[in-house]
This record gives structure tokens, sequence and C-alpha cells, in this order.
């Protein structure tokens, strides 16, 4: 599985040999590969006229391209804040509450999500077909769709540790631009021309595979919680800046805490694990039919709605499992 | 009929190739193939409606809608095997006397008493005594006895002490179908009481002195409230369109001490519509999220189910807090009504929430007090306009409230689902025909069997593992959160969307922490076994003792594996799913991944049916898993029945 930002083909079909050269070097004699790209056809092409594009066949030849478009940037976020003002609107009726929820497309982004991931996977685990991932930047939908790939291909992307490493690499060090991204969260003030909440779509779907296979993370939705906190305003280091060159030239690592290693800690590690799971070294393929889609109220209603039951059927989960 | 498809309902490309049977009371699809003999079983009353599409090149396509959602598309070698099959299942499924239904054929091999103890699993009579009635407020009613006041009411009703006979008589004929009113819920705690009736004959200005003094009979059997609530569940405007035929609602004028509210819950039609449309919403092929939460909204399903809760809850609050006695209706008492009633016993009373006590509320609530499940169900051939999903709401009432409340009941989503299933199916005597009398008649309890004791022999299955009787949640009255809500209503996949396996969460917690509790508890016990022992060596000076007692460790020690690797030996029901998954892969309907679907992998061996491919579901151990790797529970859904399986096999 590969990442990357897209080619700088522009309106005059520049080529680039190093770069057609390294993209055959991937790929074995005869051997096809996918490139997956996250914008429209459309939007692909469109994106000559700025100097970006696509890779033409003809100097790609073993590449098949696939595009999937995936939402980002303005429209996102626009999607984010629909979202959660129908979450808090107290007067919203039963009769409109679907139609609302629809039209805020925020669960609509969450399938195209992890469609998008489940094609990656399946390319590679089906198909047995190298991957190149990417969109226009390759630090937000790229990032997404690579991250969730791992997670569903690889059992050791599940497991706490393996879950952080997998953050680490794919978000952070990949250079995700956190420091522009989530600035305000959904404030409808906080309309940053940067802002965008693909972190959060990345954490919205690995909860749809949390509750879609119960056993098979090591963590739970307190952890997806803890990170979606911390990446809008944080006491530790680890989402400052927008890239590691940033974070490198603030000296991030010396003068703050990392979140990892506070999580780390025996104590405050224990909140954040899974009491139901249990190693599963196979591929973890969900089912991203609407029904099996759901509004992660964990979060979107974190605050309207009352916790309580739940929270005592979670410890009697694990009253049950750990013994009394 | 030989050389029969089966299509998945998302891809034609999932078609699996067998035989169809038709016997008497089951439509049969046995795969050919020589690993798996999979079988689908359908019962003939389970069938909703039968479809024959437009024949092509491929066959003639047959689809089976079935009562509990099950969908099955057959594409039929010859137009004229179609042809005959479509025939034989619209006679099938339209049987026209009881004697057809399957319950009279059924046979688990039971003798005669097993089946009168059956029977006698739920005792209405025990019920009420447990209530705290009869009592110097309330009193038993044998009025009723030959079914001559009221014939869709039970023989034994509870009415108010200053309820004479000649009181309840006059009240009946000033009731629509006779059906006066009646004590559903004592609340011992305070006297309040919930009652039920249909709607009065009052027209435009009639009065019946009789019903008037029945009302005051109930204020005066709460001494504790000046005032009783009338609550009428039919929304206002139908309730005064009655009015032109001679019926309506209670004038607050006429009666002394009431205060009068509508909560208005539609009415039959308008619910059959709601969930035709939703399962249409079901049937769209690769439906995108907007498809689906448009369809969703559109049908109003979910609407009202929330109106039927928020009408429980209104009457809940009103015993519970206030202390007030409710009489409720809504036309004929029997559908709103029992489902109003149901709902508010739930949430005031802890025991409805066990396992029993719900098979005591179904039976009290709607067998006794004559709800028409002939008519609602389709036992028989009938009125397609009589045909409502009434039940099948109250039963997602409490599912709903089980998501809200995951601590607060004994029994399971499994328990549910194969209550609504055995409703449809006439499997078991419990729901047949419209009423006591007629069930009487057919004399149902000498002649078939009761559903309850065969859940209850199967009890463990339906258990639900967090539920303690010592939680907070199964104490006292259980308060559902009024607003805001609309999103603590969710659509319930696992009952309309029970036999896509590929859509559920392949893990089934529920299942895994059962099986921890009853490893717990075997520990617990063998725990107790050894200290005992160890008590016993202790004082004991001879080895003989030794030994015994090791040997008998040891067998029932060995007791356990067996039955666990029995059960491990048996992962059907995963490699079931596994066949079906691939219809939920992401890149179905979609055309370019079709492209990759066709090259080389699915020519060659496809991954998806060999033996150890696990791939899809990534669920292979979890079947049998424990946390010391025994013990599992079957899948309720396996292709047949499972129920019948045991039974007819033998």
């Amino acid at each position: 599985l590969l990442r990357s930002s897209q080619p700088l083909t522009g309106p005059n079909r520049r080529r680039c040999r190093e770069d057609e050269k390294l993209l055959g070097t991937i790929l074995d004699e005869g051997e096809r590969g996918f490139i997956i790209d996250t914008r429209s056809a459309q939007a692909a092409k469109q994106a000559r006229m700025g100097g970006g594009g696509t890779e033409p066949k003809s100097c790609y030849p073993q590449w098949r391209r696939l595009h999937r478009a995936l939402e980002r940037g303005r429209p996102l976020q626009e999607s984010f804040i629909r979202l959660v003002e129908t979450c808090s609107d107290p007067s919203l009726s039963m009769d409109r509450w679907l139609a609302r929820l629809d039209s805020s497309r925020w669960l609509s982004h969450v399938k195209a999500a992890l469609s998008t991931a489940c094609l990656a996977a399946q390319c590679l685990d089906r198909e047995h077909c190298k991957v190149l991932v990417h969109g226009a930047e390759g630090t937000d939908t790229t990032l997404l769709v690579t991250a969730l790939a791992q997670l569903i291909l690889d059992p050791s992307c599940r497991s706490l540790e393996g879950f952080q490493a997998l953050l680490q690499r794919e978000w952070i060090e990949a250079g995700h631009p956190f420091q522009l991204r989530c600035a305000r969260a959904a404030a409808p003030q906080g309309r940053g021309k940067q802002e965008a909440p693909l972190f959060l779509l990345f954490l919205d779907c690995v909860w749809q595979l949390s509750r879609q296979f119960p056993f098979s993370l090591e963590f739970g939705e307190q952890l997806l919680l803890t990170l979606f906190d911390n990446a809008y305003a944080s006491s530790f280091g680890t989402f400052l800046c927008n890239s590691e060159r940033e974070r490198s030239l603030c000296k991030v690592k010396e003068s703050t805490h990392s979140l990892w290693d506070w999580l780390d800690q025996p104590e405050e590690r224990h909140k954040y694990l899974n009491p139901l799971y249990s190693h599963n070294p196979l591929v973890i393929w969900p089912s991203v039919e609407p029904q099996s889609i759901q509004l992660w109220q964990g979060l979107f209603l974190r605050w309207i709605r009352p916790s309580q039951h739940l929270d005592e059927a979670w410890e009697e989960i694990q009253r049950l499992v750990e013994g009394n | 009929v030989e050389n029969v498809r089966l299509l998945d309902r998302l891809s034609s490309r999932r078609a699996v190739v067998g035989t169809l049977y038709l016997t008497a009371t089951h439509v049969i699809f046995v795969e050919n193939g020589s690993e798996t003999r999979k079988e689908t079983w359908v019962l003939h009353s389970q069938i909703s409606s039968i479809e024959k599409q437009a024949t092509t090149a491929t066959g003639c396509p047959l689809l089976i809608r079935c009562k509990n959602f099950q969908v099955i598309q057959l594409v039929i070698p010859q137009e004229r095997d179609c042809h005959d099959v479509y025939i034989s299942l619209i006679r099938l499924a339209r049987p026209v006397k009881y004697e057809e239904l399957y319950c009279f054929s059924f046979n688990p091999k039971l003798d005669k008493e097993e089946r009168e103890q059956g029977w006698k699993l739920v005792d209405l009579n025990e019920e009420y005594n447990r209530m705290g009635v009869p009592n110097s407020y309330w009193q038993i009613s044998d009025v009723n006895r030959d079914y001559g006041v009221c014939d869709s009411y039970p023989t034994e009703v509870y009415v108010p002490k200053s309820a004479t006979a000649h009181i309840i008589v006059g009240s009946s004929k000033f009731r629509s179908r006779r059906r006066f009113p009646a004590l559903s819920y004592y609340c011992k705690g305070n006297n309040a009481s919930i009652c039920r009736s249909s709607q009065p004959l009052s027209g435009f200005s009639a009065r019946c002195l009789e019903d008037e003094q029945m009302l005051q009979a109930i204020r005066k059997a709460n001494p504790g409230s000046d005032f009783i609530y009338v609550v009428d569940t039919r929304p206002k405007l139908n309730a005064m369109a009655n009015r032109a035929a001679g019926k309506g609602y209670e004038n607050e004028d006429n009666y002394s001490n009431i205060k009068f509210q509508f909560i208005g819950i539609e009415n039959i039609h308008v619910m059959r519509n709601s969930l035709q449309k939703m399962l249409e919403v079901c049937e769209l092929k690769s439906p995108s999220m907007s498809d689906f939460l448009w369809g969703l909204e559109n049908s109003g399903w979910l609407k009202h189910i929330k109106a039927i809760m928020d009408a429980g809850i209104f009457i809940a609050k009103a015993v519970a807090e206030e202390g007030v006695s409710v009489l409720v209706h809504c036309s004929d008492g029997w559908d709103r009504t029992a489902q109003v009633c149901s709902v508010a016993s739930l949430l005031l009373d802890p025991y409805y929430r066990t396992m029993k006590g719900f098979m005591v509320l179904i039976e009290k609530d709607w067998v006794s007090f004559g709800h028409k499940f002939n008519h609602r169900y389709g036992n028989l051939d009938g009125d397609p306009k009589e045909i409502s999903p009434v039940i099948d709401q109250f039963i997602e009432c409490v599912w709903q409230l089980m998501e809200q409340f995951p601590c607060a009941f004994e029994f399971n989503e499994r328990f549910l689902i194969h209550i609504q299933h055995h409703i449809y199916s006439c499997q078991f005597g419990n729901f047949l025909c419209n009423s006591q009398k007629e069930r009487r008649e057919l004399k149902i309890k000498e002649r078939t069997y009761s559903l309850w004791a065969h859940l209850w022999k199967n009890r463990a299955d339906y258990l639900n593992p967090l539920y303690r009787s010592d939680h907070s949640q199964t104490q006292g009255t259980l308060h559902p959160q009024i607003a805001p809500c609309n999103f603590l209503y969710k659509f319930w996949s696992g009952m309309y969307n029970r036999f896509e396996k590929g859509l559920h969460p392949r893990q089934s917690v529920t299942d895994y922490l059962m099986a921890v509790k009853e490893e717990t508890q075997q520990l617990e016990e063998e725990l107790e076994a050894l200290q005992e022992r160890l008590a016993n060596l202790q004082k004991s000076q001879s080895g003989n003792n030794k030994v015994k007692n090791k040997q008998q460790d040891r067998s029932k020690q060995s007791g356990l594996y067996t039955s666990n690797n029995s059960l491990a030996n048996t992962p059907q029901e995963y490699s079931n799913d596994l066949k079906s998954f691939p219809s939920r892969s992401p890149s179905q309907g979609d055309e370019d991944s079709a492209l990759i679907l066709t090259q080389d992998n699915l020519k060659s061996s496809d991954p998806d049916l060999s033996a150890n491919s696990d791939q899809e579901s990534g669920v292979e151990d979890l079947s049998c898993r424990s946390p010391s790797g025994g013990g599992c529970l079957p899948s309720e859904d396996s292709g047949k029945d499972s129920d019948e399986a045991v039974f007819l096999a033998g």
C-alpha cells in the first residue's frame, strides 16, 4: 500500500521519467497495480488547470486508475457543523430528524470512506495487487484511506500499541496538517479556510469497525473520544503543528509531553482497553450497507444523551469478563 | 423441482443451485453440492406474498416474501414448473381451515401431561394475585362466564368492587364491541390502576348511566386520587369522526372527575402502509445513505413507534408519579389499547421485564383480552385490510427499551425475534383465532402445544447476560428520556434484516458474555466443590475418600469438555455467513470493482467457499469462543427453523 500526492501533470501533460520509473519498479514484470484517486474523475481532470492532475495511462501502463470521490475541505466541515446543529436542536421533531441527519451527509461520508478503504484492502488482499492512494495533497483523504485499510487488513494495527503506531505513522508523521484542520471544531464561527474534520471522520470509521467487530479492537470508544478531544485541544504535543518539519522547528519533542506516553501508563491504559478484545488474526471486512452505519452517538450526542444506563451496561460487561 | 436457483438478494452472481420441495407445511430448498447440503425451510404460514416475475433467459423468477421479513428469490428453469409452484404456494399460504395450520400436525414428542403442563406455565390467576387483586377495591367478576356479555373478552375479568353486574352489563352495551372497562394493571403501591375498554357509543350526545357509574367505580377504587385520566389513543380527528357513526369519546361534562386526553396513534391501515414502505427500503439494491434515511423517514415507522412509547410513558407516569388511575381505549380496544397498556406495564413493573413476566404480559394484555391474532396476522386467509403489524410494533418498543436500558431486561433480542417469528408461524397454538372463546371452541389446549413452554425450555438461549435482579436498572419504574430523544429510536436491522447475516456485527457479544457467565458459574461451583473437598480432606484420614472424590470431579469435568467439543465442531453458521458476506462487500454494484471480481480470482476457486477461508468475516474461531476455548450457543438463525429441525428430525 503506497501513498503520495497528485502528479503535477498540468495542462500541458508534463511527464516525469523518474516518477514513472519509481512507480514502474514497484511492480514486477507483467504485474498490475491500482491507483485509487480520492477525487472524482472530473475533479482530477480539472486539477490539471491548476498544475496538478492524474497519471496518464500511456505513461503508467501497468497501473489501473480508480476514482472514489471523498469529501474533504470546506464541504466536509459544513457537513460536520450541520450534523452537530441537528443533534443539538431540541425542537427537532421525529418527523424531521432523519431528513436533517441525511441532509448533513455525514453518514454518507462515513460510508464512502469505509467503502474506499475496503476497496483498497480488497485490491491488496484478494487481488494481491499493489495499491497507490492519493488525492490532491496527499494529506487528508489519502491518509484516511490508507489508515483505515491497514486497520481492516492488519491485526497488529488493532492492538492498542499498534493503533497508536498507526496514528503516529499514517496521520502525524505523514503530515496531516492538524493545526490547520483542527482549529475550532464545529463552532459555526470556526470557519477557518483550512478547517476540516478528516481526523474525526477517521475516528468515526474506526468506531463503526469497533461496533461491527466488538472483539477485534483492543481499545474502546473512550480512546477514540480522547483522541478527538486531543486533536482539537490538548495538554500534549502529539497533535501540534502541521508536519514533522514544523514539530522539529518548534522543538515539540523537547518541550512537550507525548500523549502516547501518558496513555501507556498502566493506570491510564486500563481505561481505554476493550474488555472483549481477543486477538483476531484475520481480515475484518465491515458491512457498508446504510443499516450497518450508525450515528456515533457517543460523540455527537455526548452532552445531550444521558449515558448513565449505557455506562452501567459497560461496567457490567467489564465485571463479567474480568471476574468479580 | 430440480435445478432451481436461490439468489442472494443483492447479487445474482451469488446464486446457489438446488432442489425445491413443497410439503404440506413447508417450502424447502436444499442446496446441491457434496460439502454443504444447506437447507432453507420456510413455513407456509410465514409466507406473506408470492410474486411471479417476468421470465428471463435464465428461467422464471419467483419472489417469496415472509412475515418474518425473510425474502427468498428463486429462479425456476421451466415456466410450467414455476407456475405450478406459484399456484400451489398461493393455496398453501392461504389456509381456509384452522386444521390446515401447522400447530395441529406439529409433534414435539411430548406426552399428554407434558403438553398440559406446558399450557399451565403461564397462569393469569396467579398473575392477578401477584398484582394484589382481588382485594378491598377490586373483585373478580364472572359476569362474562359464557361470553354472554362480551365475546372477545375472557371469562374472568377484574372490576372495581363497586361495579355490580348490572353496571357492567349496562356499560358493555354502551361500548363498541361490548368491551367494557376492565382491569389491566393494578399498582399495589398506590392503588392506581390501568383499565382498558373500547370507545363509548356516545355519538354527539348519547349518555349511559351505567357507563358513567363504571368510570366512577374505577375512580373510587383509588382513594388516593379524586379523578381518573381517560386516554384515547386515537388522533383527535379520527375520534371526532367516529362520533358521526354513533361512537366517539367521553365528554368531560358527562363523566364527573375525568381528565380526558388524546394521544394520537395512527390506525391499523396507516401502520400497515408504514411497514410496507419500510420493507421497500430494505429491499432496495445497493441503497445510498440518503436512499435509506429518506426512505425510513418517509415510511414514518419510527415516528409511530415513538408515539406508542410516548403513550405508554404518559400512562406509566400517571400511575407511578401522580398515583392517578387511567382508563385507556382506542376504537375497539384491541390494538392500540393493547400496545399502550403493555408498554406502560413494562415500564412500571420490573416483573414484566423478566422472561416469565413478559410471557405473562403478552398472555394478559394480548391473548386474554381478545387481540385479533387471526385477522391481524393472517393465520387464515382473510381480509387483507385487517392485516397490520400491531404486535410487531409492541415488540419493537420493547427492543427500543432494551437498547436504552441494556441491564433492565432478563431476556435478550433473540427472545423477541423468536416470539415474533412464532406469532406468524402457527407452530404453536397460543396465537390462533381472535378470542379466548374461539380458542376454547377449537380446543387449542388439547390439540396444540404452548410456545411458552418451548421458549422456557430453551431459556438459556434467551438470557441477557447483563441482567442482574439486584441492578439499579431492574428496580422500579423505567424512565425513558422524553426529549430530546429522536435519536434514541433506531432502525431494528436485527428484525427487519434478520436473515441478512452480512449486515450484523459478526460477533455476538450476548452469546460470548453468556458463555463467560456460565463458565464463571461453573468455575465457582467447582471452586465450592473443591473447597468442600479440601475441608473434608483436612478432617479425613483415609486415602479412599481422596480417590473417590477425584473421580467424581474428573467425570464432572469431562462432561463439560465433551459438550464443548461437540459444539466446537459445528462451524456451519459462520461458513454460511461467509458465503453470504461477499454480497455485502462494498464493491458490489460498483462497476469498477465488478471488473476486479471478474478477473482470474473468481474463475478459479472462489475463496469464499473454501472451508478454511475466514477472510470474509474474520471470525473463524469466535463462533465457539470462550475464555478457555469451550462452550458456544447455537445461532438462532440457521437455514431452517432451528426449533423444527430438532423435532422433525425425530
